[in-house]
Formats: C-alpha cells, sequence, structure tokens
C-alpha cells in the first residue's frame, strides 16, 4: 500500500522543495507567489481565524451538497418512473448542465439577503442537483434488456424493478456523480462568497486579505479550501467503497 | 391438460411499415407436462421469439397461446415460468446465493425459508460452496448453473429456456446437459429449450421441433426414443446417430427451401 504511494509522497514534497527553491533563489515577492514556509507561519499563527471561517464554509457546501443530492435522487427517481417527467424535464436540466450555474451567485443574495446562509446553500444546492440527477437518471435506465424481462417473468411491478434492479444498477453513476458534486459544492460555496456574506467565510476571507495585499493569508485560506475538498472526496470514495464493493471500478483497488 | 398449447401463433413486428417482418407464422403446438420440446432452426428463423411468445415478453399477432389452461400473461402473473437466457443475466451487485434467492424476494417469501430453499438449489447445481461469491468470480458455467438455480428457486411448473449453453465450451456444454436433466428428472420441470445444436437438441429432448424461416414455421416434429435415464453412452448409442441424422436432414429440407 505505502509502496504505491511512494512516487505520489514523492511528487508533493519535491513540488514544495522547488517552489520553495524558487521562491528564495529568485526572491519572489510574497504578493506573486509566497513561499511554503511562509503560507505554513502564516497557517499555524491564523488558525483560529481559518479555521471559524473554513468550518462555516464548509458546512454551507456539505448543507448544499446534501440537499441538492437529496432533491437530485428524488427528481431522478421521478424521471426514471414517469416517461412525461423523463420528457419534459430532462432536456432542461441537460441544458441547465451546460450553463455555468455559479452566474447566479450574485443573485442569490439579492434574493435570500447577503448574510443568509440559505443564499450559499441555494447555489451549491443548484450547482450539485443536475449533474448528480443527469448521471443518476442515465444510471436508473442503463439496464440490460434481458435484466428487465428477468424482472418481468417474476411478475415484479414497477416499484420492485426500480429498487431491486435499476437503483442498484444506477449507484456507481450516483457515485461518479457525487465524486464531481463534492468539489463542485465547495466551489460554489466559495465563490458566492467572493460576492459578499458573512466576514467570517473563507470567500471573504480570501478576497479581504487579498485586498489588504495580505496574501500569505489568502494563501493559507486557499490550502484550507483544497484541504477541505480533498477531505470530502475522500469521504465519498469511502463511502462508495462501502456501498458498491461488487463494482468494477472498486473491486480491484 | 396439456401444460402448453400453441394454436395458430403468429407475430409481426413493425406491422405496415418497410420494416414489417413476420417472425413466426402459424405455430401449432402441444406440450404435455413432464415433455422436454427442443426448438431448433437456422439463425432468425423466430425461434427465440416463439419463446417470448410463449413467456409473455411478447404479445402475439395472431392464434391462441394457453399455458396450464391460462393465458401466458396469467401464468406470468402466477409465476409458472422459469427464464434462463444465454447469458446468466445475474445482478453483479448480488452475491450468488442473493441473486437466487430473488425471484423469492420479489414473491415475498420470508427471509429464512429464502435462504434455505436458496442453498437447496445452489447444492442442486453443485455450487452450494460458492454461495457467498460475487458473479464475477465464477466462471461462465458456474454463472449459467447459478442462473438455472435461480430459475427453479421458485418451482415454476415450466421451464423457458433460450440457448443457455451456447457461451460455453463443448465440454462444459455437455456436463450442463447432463446436469440439466438430472435437475428435470428430479423436478419434473416441462421445459422448452431453444439451440442451434443438433446433438443437444436430441440428446435433452422428449420431441425436436424443427423451425424454417422467414416466417418461422415448424416444419416436422421428430420424437426422441432415446432410454431414459440418458448419459454418456446414450451419445455412442446407435439410435442416438439415426436421430442426429434426421433431425439433421431435417434441417436440410429447411435451407433448402
Amino acid at each position: 500500500m505505502l509502496y504505491h504511494r511512494l512516487p505520489a509522497i514523492g511528487i508533493f514534497v519535491g513540488g514544495l522543495i522547488v517552489w520553495e527553491g524558487v521562491v528564495r533563489a529568485f526572491d519572489i515577492k510574497g504578493f506573486i507567489l509566497p513561499a511554503p514556509t511562509a503560507i505554513a507561519a502564516t497557517f499555524s499563527a491564523e488558525t483560529a481565524d481559518l479555521l471559524t471561517a473554513g468550518a462555516g464554509t464548509f458546512s454551507t457546501a456539505l448543507a448544499g451538497l446534501l440537499l441538492g443530492g437529496a432533491l437530485a435522487v428524488l427528481m431522478a427517481l421521478a424521471a426514471a418512473r414517469w416517461r412525461f417527467v423523463r420528457d419534459g424535464a430532462l432536456p432542461f436540466a441537460i441544458a441547465a448542465n451546460s450553463t455555468p450555474i455559479i452566474v447566479l451567485a450574485p443573485i442569490a443574495n439579492s434574493w435570500f439577503g447577503l448574510r443568509s446562509p440559505f443564499a450559499s446553500i441555494f447555489v451549491v444546492a443548484i450547482l450539485v442537483f443536475f449533474p448528480v440527477m443527469i448521471n443518476l437518471v442515465r444510471g436508473l435506465l442503463s439496464v440490460e434488456a434481458s435484466e428487465v424481462e428477468l424482472m418481468e417473468s417474476y411478475a415484479a411491478g414497477r416499484l420492485t424493478t426500480l429498487w431491486k434492479l435499476q437503483l442498484p444498477n444506477a449507484t456507481p453513476y450516483l457515485f461518479s456523480a457525487l465524486k464531481v458534486a463534492a468539489a463542485l459544492s465547495l466551489i460554489g460555496a466559495i465563490v458566492k462568497e467572493f460576492f459578499g456574506g458573512s466576514q467570517d467565510r473563507l470567500g471573504q476571507y480570501i478576497t479581504t486579505k487579498a485586498g489588504l495585499l495580505q496574501f500569505e493569508e489568502a494563501w493559507a485560506a486557499i490550502v484550507l479550501a483544497s484541504i477541505f475538498g480533498i477531505v470530502l472526496y475522500n469521504v465519498v470514495v469511502l463511502i462508495e467503497r462501502r456501498v458498491i464493493p461488487w463494482h468494477v471500478s472498486v473491486r480491484n483497488v | 391438460m396439456s401444460a402448453l398449447s400453441l394454436s395458430g401463433v403468429g407475430k409481426v413486428f413493425n406491422p405496415g411499415s418497410d420494416q414489417e417482418v413476420r417472425a413466426v407464422h402459424g405455430i401449432d403446438l402441444e406440450v404435455g407436462r413432464g415433455e422436454f420440446v427442443s426448438v431448433i432452426g437456422p439463425s432468425g428463423c423466430g425461434k427465440s421469439t416463439l419463446l417470448r411468445l410463449i413467456g409473455d415478453l411478447t404479445p402475439p399477432s395472431a392464434g391462441t397461446v394457453s399455458v396450464n389452461g391460462k393465458t401466458p400473461a396469467r401464468a406470468r402473473l402466477d409465476r409458472d415460468y422459469g427464464m434462463v437466457f444465454q447469458s446468466a443475466t445475474l445482478l453483479d451487485w448480488r452475491k450468488v446465493a442473493a441473486n437466487v434467492e430473488l425471484p423469492l424476494e420479489i414473491m415475498g417469501m420470508g427471509e429464512a425459508e429464502r435462504s434455505r430453499q436458496a442453498a437447496a438449489m445452489l447444492d442442486l447445481v453443485q455450487l452450494g460452496r460458492f454461495a457467498g461469491h460475487y458473479p464475477w468470480q465464477l466462471s461462465g458455467g458456474m454463472q449459467q448453473r447459478v442462473a438455472i438455480a435461480r430459475a427453479l428457486a421458485f418451482k415454476p411448473s415450466i421451464l423457458l429456456m433460450d440457448e443457455p449453453f451456447g457461451a460455453l465450451d463443448e465440454m462444459t456444454r455437455e456436463r450442463m446437459q447432463a446436469e440439466l436433466l438430472r435437475i428435470r428428472a428430479e423436478t419434473g420441470t416441462t421445459v422448452v429449450f431453444v439451440t442451434h445444436s443438433i446433438p443437444e437438441a436430441v440428446f435433452l429432448s422428449t420431441r425436436v421441433v424443427i423451425m424454417s424461416s422467414r416466417p418461422g414455421t415448424i416444419t416436422e416434429v421428430v420424437d426422441i426414443d432415446l432410454p431414459e435415464p440418458r448419459s454418456y453412452e446414450t451419445r455412442e448409442d446407435r439410435r442416438f446417430f439415426d436421430l442426429l441424422t434426421k433431425v439433421r436432414e431435417g434441417l436440410r429440407a429447411v435451407e433448402a427451401s
């Protein structure tokens, strides 16, 4: 296990050393690119503020992810069950999924109020809704004709077929979508915060510190946001391994 | 009352369009209880369509199908059919035992009884040791045996099999045929078996139905009067070869016409 991680660890540590070396050798100014050691020092000095901001942003991202994900699952089930829902909703979902939904961020502020957490949750939820729904519908519908006939030969009803055949078949699709959605949720939350909101949020923290030319602080916040993103992604992966141990993507790991 | 009774059964796909296909036409067939009837014919002769008509997976365009004196739809709802397809069609996310339990679960059988029944069925196909494996951990032949165990789990009165051993190598295939006959002797199930292998049809059946193509009609029915139980010796029996020749000639007549 560790053996296979060595190359990645090597690149990570090597990258930091090169970064530090380049910053020192060429005397690159902090407002262009601070050295890793400077960012780390700022991180430990500002830990309390950073964690407060991070926790606020992370929890709204998570709330949005759960809300958007849950609504997407309900909508996908309805679309798989009723053809008219599918025919009516799917073209718009696919269209919406091709638009930069994040542009709604400043508008959400005027809808919910600058300080309302619902503005962030709304942006994140709508951002994750479409990819999760579209992927799940695809998974629910991509069952083999012979599998459907097998269920028919057992005189299984539509709901039974949905529950015992289509839904398990769709779980790998769901997890692929959730991995994308995990990253999207943090992007959505932070970008929304760029456009205003509570000061104790990562997005506001980064814009404020950058505005004050305190780039080490801004970078420390960026590092924290990255850590949150990686953690969230890996949580999804861990759940995935528990839920679909039978799938090709998981069983060889 | 026969297990299956077909009279004047026909099926036309896409009627009236330029893609109209007369898949089967004017099929009359009686299958008695406990009979093993194989349907053989050239590719595209409507063998599978015939099976799907019997199993109520597609409605006939003409004629009537009667299963245990009922309509196919009623028979399907009564779970009279066990179906085995060319591919095992096991559900990837279910372990072997859970795959066998699937129809029992759908029928609302209790958990304890279900797992007892699945275990018994897996013993029947000699896969008891593999109950906890996932399908992908099994060979093609073993997967097909699981599919047979699953089809038999709810004790259907009729087993509909569509080239179930088509993807297997010759030796595995012969072993599976012997096993199918043993299982049938134990359960007394009526079997309708679609195949394109002449030796397979002759070895397994009490009757072989020969079909021609476009439209698929029955051209000949060959009674297989080989002694039972059948074994490896059966395949070396003089009568076995005579019947092979008879079926082959029936098929050649179809191809020539």
